[in-house]
């Protein structure tokens, strides 16, 4: 009798254990289709556009008259390229001087003070970071246009980068940290001990082991600039046209697609309009992702 | 002389830099708080947590934001189970039934990582095509399921840092007393690093309040509480995007005041991550 129970308890055992596992495998299989079925999601709602207009025309062509059918991608792209590239510009150098100093040179109290606040910074959601700009970016950049001699109204391309640029740093400082904490100590210790001073030992030989990594964090925070929404959609102004300054209101791809919504399905080819601009962001987010995370695997591997 | 002059004002001038640096994102965090809460407090009140959006709400009369405050808490609550459900027997499963196959481990990281990348919006487009194809409305549920697509990879990722970290020999342990696999993920490997799942639920629980973009198309937007999956649903973000939208100063004010009451919630989560993540290094076994 309690040998049976002992195999009815083994049995049981044996059958959880089954299922648990195969329970895993589907959620398993699930994370290695999902980014195959955004991708072919998003390319078969855009075939429609895509079919009846050739690449190039939608990717270049500055026309956008959806009421028309006209839908020319350009003026979205350069103003997703000019909030990406200078917020990296600004969030770069910053980052950049940052990590050495939180890594190399600063005392326990900052560290015991940065940690949290980078967590804090990344963890605010970009909605208030969008109502900060407005508070307060929109009119220093307003009034920085003015002083400089381009009078504007506080939402242009520069708003959307600064604020962008705040929010990046969280992402890709974390990443430099680490980044710059893997050099190996024993090549700072024998620049140090042939001479070198502490910053020369930085300058020349924990920097240079760590540019593939650096180039890749930096990498990262473009394609998380890239896509970033709300936050800019709220300061960047939002008029299709061509900016050819900073201190112009423009118009980027993930703001095209949030602001549309709306009349996605009444007007004809639109909602495929904007499953094309989802996939033009995935596609280079993906790319760029995909890059620096091979530029860091590589360069790991080498150390 | 004069070269060790030049060689000492190059370091001054870059510590100096570096500093300055690293009050920059200090400060920028400080603004950011105190800028929200300095607008936002003087117009937040008992009536606007309590209340549900009145008639003319949206023209400065009465009522509150709690239809936002509910329905983002019922989102994110909804995702983050939903895909605490995908997520954890995913991160044991890659750590511990496939942790000999190192190279489509790290596949699968790889994979994790770049659905990490995607920004939300395109997450909230590919869920709006969905639910286009399988005819269903702006609802609950529909915001429930674009979300937990959006935060899985972020559970997988952070739970998978903290169960790397555990003894290979606390799990052979577990084995070679005759456990089977799934016993040892449960009650050997998920026990050991509890404060570590916390962390890394709190931290989706975080994302997945604050994103708007995901959800833009997927949830809608309503003046009620919803009573049922298929309703849409209010939202913080969306509530606060839409008010500041507003031109009239008093609903501008209240969209102030909703950011505060997000940026509190979001500091709450925040400062529990924190506490959890200390008191776990300091009882772990090494």
């Amino acid at each position: 009798m309690r040998d049976f129970f002992i195999k009815i308890f083994r049995i049981g055992r044996k059958i959880k254990d089954q299922f648990h596992s195969s329970w895993m495998f589907i959620c398993f299989l699930l994370i290695l289709v999902l980014p195959f079925i955004l991708g072919f999601g998003l390319l078969y709602k855009s075939n429609v556009l895509i079919r009846e207009q050739s690449l190039l025309q939608l990717l270049f062509s500055g026309n956008w008259h959806p009421l028309k059918g006209e839908f020319g991608f350009w003026p979205f792209i350069v103003s997703s390229l000019w909030v990406t590239i200078l917020s990296m510009l600004i969030c770069g150098p910053v980052c950049l001087l940052s990590a050495i100093h939180l890594t190399h040179y600063a005392k326990k109290w900052v560290l015991k003070l940065m940690h949290p606040v980078i967590d804090i910074l990344a963890g605010i959601p970009s909605v208030i970071y969008g109502v900060w700009g407005i508070l307060l970016v929109v009119p220093f950049v307003s009034r920085m246009g003015a002083s400089m001699g381009h009078p504007n109204s506080g939402y242009t391309i520069l708003t959307g980068a600064i604020v962008l640029s705040i929010m990046i740093i969280p992402f890709v400082l974390n990443i430099l940290i680490e980044v710059i904490r893997t050099v190996p100590r024993e090549l700072s210790e024998a620049s140090l001990s042939l001479g070198a001073t502490k910053w020369e030992t930085i300058k020349y030989v924990v920097l240079k082991k760590a540019f593939p990594g650096i180039i890749s964090s930096f990498g990262l925070g473009i394609s998380r600039a890239f896509g970033e929404t709300i936050a800019v959609l709220m300061v960047v102004g939002n008029v299709v046209k061509i900016p050819t300054g900073v201190f112009q209101p423009g118009y980027p791809l993930p703001a095209l697609i949030a602001n549309n919504y709306g009349e996605m399905l009444s007007i004809p080819m639109y909602d495929s309009a904007l499953m094309f601009s989802a996939l033009i962001l995935f596609v280079v987010v993906t790319i760029f992702n995909m890059g620096s995370r091979y530029l860091i695997i590589y360069s790991e591997k080498k150390i | 002389m004069g070269r060790k002059f030049w060689k000492n004002t190059e370091v001054g001038v870059y510590r100096v830099l570096m500093f300055l640096a690293t009050s920059i994102i200090a400060i920028a965090l400080l603004l950011i708080i105190v800028s929200i809460l300095y607008k936002g407090l003087p117009s937040l009140n008992w009536q606007m947590l309590t209340q549900v959006p009145k008639g003319g709400y949206y023209f400065g009369k009465e009522g509150g934001i709690l239809n936002a405050i509910i329905g983002s808490l019922y989102l994110s609550f909804g995702a983050t189970i939903l895909s605490f459900i995908i997520s954890l027997p995913l991160a044991v499963y890659i750590n511990i039934h496939r942790a000999k196959q190192k190279r489509l481990v790290n596949t699968v990281r790889f994979l994790l990582d770049l659905l990490w990348g995607v920004p939300s919006i395109v997450y909230g487009a590919f869920g709006f095509t969905i639910m286009i194809y399988f005819g269903l409305r702006a609802s609950l549920l529909a915001g429930i399921i674009t979300v937990t697509l959006f935060i899985i990879p972020i559970m997988v990722r952070s739970m998978d840092e903290v169960f790397k970290t555990v003894p290979k020999g606390l799990i052979e342990a577990a084995l070679s007393l005759g456990s089977t696999r799934s016993e040892t993920s449960y009650k050997v490997l998920s026990r050991q690093c509890i404060p570590g799942i916390i962390t890394a639920i709190l931290l989706a629980f975080g994302r997945a309040i604050g994103d708007a973009a995901a959800i833009l198309f997927t949830t809608g937007y309503t003046d009620y509480i919803p009573t049922s999956l298929s309703q849409p649903t209010a939202t913080l973000p969306l509530s606060i995007f839409f008010q500041l939208g507003s031109p009239i100063p008093e609903v501008q004010n209240r969209a102030y005041a909703s950011a505060v009451v997000l940026t509190v919630i979001i500091l709450i989560i925040s400062i529990i991550s924190r506490i959890l993540s200390r008191k776990y290094y300091q009882e772990r076994i090494k």
